[in-house]
């Protein structure tokens, strides 16, 4: 597609039915609705911290849509649009970043970490780049078990620096893995550009380096992305090697909400990529020409995605924190005598001092 | 009932090079012996001398059926090789282990279970660990080979922010627990700074993994296996130096002896003695020293898990008034401290719950 959603190449044309370019477009623009929601909260004191998606959910959605949902998906943190369109509940995300009872994290980490086992996303940590010689690990490991699962590992061109991807590519060419490296080069990492990152010919340019075929795409074009990993995805997986996607596009939004972007960039050129090269009005006004979709169902739309979100957001509101016992299970498989020791001085203090110790807000 | 304690902290460093020929890493000494026809190969410069402690075997097990004499690699390639035959799951990578290892720890396993299974790796540690982490995440058996502990720090980060924190920080939805990272630890005389580290003390307060350091062959298979069995992420130092001077009769089959249960090797009334590795045998021979030169009675305890560690054991009240408590290990002096500046929080813990005074 063209910044207008026109079909450039009409061979490359993914050809997607109606109904599942639809759901593109929700759940891209769903994104957009609780990336707002959750950024307000933060501001309100209501959570703690969040990261929003604002400009990259064409590199989520159509890298998600090109896979199986038994792929196993290994994020940095700017890839909640791969979760949901997966069908994470709103409720979990909420929870999560809410880190209270109904949080599958069990409240332990900050907001936007989220994870699923259900929906075979592996849990985000923080330090960058880590997950890039795990997922050429897993990939391995399933290759070995020959059931047609491929493994895809999201990560920044900020991330790409590190020794880690360095050690996961080659790995993942050295030994074969089953594996799509999708790098989301939004020209940022926090306040560093691109040409302070790097000096080469960004992150594609480094594949062949290591015997690992790439391919640089358009990050707002939802089909492109799509038709990207769809081909890499089947490759992998015929031939047990790994695949490099570039997907070029730009980070609207501030790195995080202890950022004030505006530091470093000029309001212009964000509002460039806003109003001028955004994947949410590119796939609109495909939709559109299409006759898929008009105003009145775009109105419609936006009430209800916004209802839907603040449903969820409310309800995490008013939900309990997880128990106090949950900071110390899962350390270890079982709870070893020490920690079964700190537990119970924790709870001796804690009973001793409920003055101090707000109990009632807790799952206990 | 007052009790007191004191701490006497040693560390122990080897003294004399061993003069046994260790494989790959020593093969610098013979030569250099050739270089010149005028060199003496009998003077005192060119003799490297003896270890200065002696390997105990410990008396042949009986429990687990028949056993083999084997050395401590050999020992280890045996719990590779049950592990490799039983969990066709489990793969054994990292630097040089497919033709057999640098210390012949996987000597045909890659001939044995095919080149799937034991397979060398690029050079590079935070890979091999990262890689490890995934494998295990997908429920697969990993064991990773790091060649040398001295080299662990660049999987430092994937040891500590990942690989330990796997299961809390996802809410156990995922977890690393089938991985097992081994590594030769620890002095061999000749090793100098970097062939010769005990670096547990990185790792001992490290929440969510288990560190263990086996002193014999016996040992190094029954731990080895529980670590590999065990559903946490695993660290495994070998005692490099026992590599080949430490040869025991081993069971074959696979048996297991767990975790964060430390030994007492010996009972004694004056002072316990704590160890691990290779100083359980020096410290058997400073406990008869005592015992003939300054008629003290010592305890012997092989602290065999350093994380999770076994405080029960080692901090046991005695009925005697005064309590001493010598801890010896290779890592310096500095590091040790740490971990028992924690350890004496449990004992004062421990004297307090039984009603002494410290």
């Amino acid at each position: 597609m063209d910044r207008q959603g026109q079909i450039i190449n009409p061979a490359e044309d993914p050809q997607l039915p109606k109904e599942e370019v639809l759901n593109f477009y929700q759940t891209m623009t769903l994104l957009n609705t609780m990336d707002r929601i959750l950024y307000e909260s933060q501001r309100q004191g209501r959570i703690s911290f969040y990261m929003t998606n604002y400009g990259e959910e064409g590199t989520h959605i159509g890298s998600a849509a090109a896979l199986k949902p038994t792929d196993l998906v290994f994020g940095q943190y700017r890839e909640a649009g791969v979760l949901l369109y997966r069908g994470f509940p709103l409720d979990r995300f909420m929870a999560q970043c809410y880190a209270n009872a109904d949080d599958l994290g069990k409240g332990r980490q900050m907001p936007v970490h989220y994870g699923s086992k259900e929906h075979n996303f592996v849990t985000i940590s923080s330090p960058l780049a880590t997950q890039i010689p795990q997922a050429a690990g897993a990939a391995y490991a399933l290759k070995r078990e020959n059931a047609d699962h491929a493994v895809i590992c999201y990560f920044g061109e900020g991330a790409a620096s590190e020794g880690d991807a360095h050690a996961g590519f080659n790995f993942a060419a050295t030994l074969e893995c089953p594996i799509i490296f999708f790098c989301r080069n939004n020209g940022y990492a926090i306040s560093t550009p691109t040409n302070e990152q790097y000096r080469g010919d960004g992150i594609a340019a480094r594949g062949p380096g290591y015997g690992m075929m790439s391919i640089r795409v358009d990050g707002n074009d939802v089909f492109a992305v799509y038709n990207a990993t769809k081909e890499a995805r089947r490759r992998a997986t015929a031939e047990n090697q790994p695949f490099l996607i570039e997907a070029m596009t730009y980070r609207i939004g501030h790195h995080s909400t202890s950022d004030d972007s505006s530091a470093y960039r000029s309001v212009d050129e964000v509002n460039y990529w806003d109003k001028q090269d955004h994947p949410i009005s590119r796939l609109r006004q495909h939709m559109v020409s299409r006759g898929w979709w008009d105003e009145e169902q775009e109105r419609a739309w936006r009430k209800q995605s916004r209802r839907r979100v603040m449903e969820a957001f409310e309800q995490a509101e008013r939900r309990l924190k997880p128990s106090l016992d949950l900071m110390f299970t899962d350390v270890y498989n079982e709870l070893p005598p020490h920690l079964h020791r700190q537990r119970q001085d924790m709870w001796r203090h804690v009973k001793q001092h409920t003055e101090h110790y707000p109990l009632e807000q807790y799952d206990n | 009932m007052a009790a007191a304690v004191r701490f006497l902290l040693k560390s122990a460093a080897c003294s004399k090079a061993s003069n046994v020929t260790n494989g790959v890493h020593s093969g610098l000494g013979p030569a250099s012996l050739r270089l010149s026809p005028k060199c003496d190969p009998h003077s005192r410069t060119q003799t490297r001398h003896a270890a200065h402690f002696t390997f105990q075997a410990d008396p042949t097990p009986t429990e687990y059926g028949q056993t083999q004499k084997m050395n401590l690699f050999q020992s280890i390639t045996s719990a590779l090789d049950n592990t490799l035959s039983k969990d066709p799951t489990a793969v054994i990578f990292g630097e040089d282990v497919a033709f057999g290892g640098v210390f012949r720890c996987t000597v045909g396993l890659r001939d044995k279970y095919g080149q799937d299974r034991v397979f060398n790796t690029p050079l590079c540690e935070q890979g091999i660990v990262g890689f490890g982490i995934g494998i295990a995440v997908t429920g697969a058996t990993a064991v990773a080979e790091i060649q040398f502990a001295d080299y662990i720090y660049p999987a430092f980060d994937q040891i500590v922010n990942e690989a330990a924190k796997y299961r809390y920080r996802s809410g156990n939805l995922f977890d690393c627990g089938s991985l097992t990272i081994r590594a030769p630890w620890g002095c061999v005389g000749h090793g100098s700074l970097y062939h010769s580290q005990s670096p547990e003390a990185f790792f001992a307060h490290c929440p969510g993994v288990k560190i263990v350091i086996p002193r014999s062959p016996v040992q190094a298979k029954g731990l080895l296996l529980s670590c590999i069995e065990d559903k946490n992420p695993c660290i495994f130092f070998e005692p490099k130096i026992l590599y080949r001077a430490a040869v025991e009769q081993v069971p074959v089959e696979p048996y297991h002896i767990p975790l964060s249960q430390a030994e007492v090797l010996q009972e004694g009334s004056d002072v316990t003695l704590v160890a691990w590795g290779t100083q359980v045998h020096v410290m058997r021979e400073v406990a008869n020293m005592a015992q003939e030169k300054l008629g003290v009675s010592c305890e012997l305890i092989d602290l065999q898990t350093i994380l999770p560690w076994d405080t029960d054991t080692v901090c046991k009240v005695r009925c005697s008034s005064i309590l001493y408590l010598i801890c010896v290990s290779e890592e310096g002096q500095f590091n040790i401290y740490f971990l028992f500046i924690k350890s004496f929080h449990i004992i004062t813990w421990a004297a307090s719950s039984s009603n002494t005074s410290i």
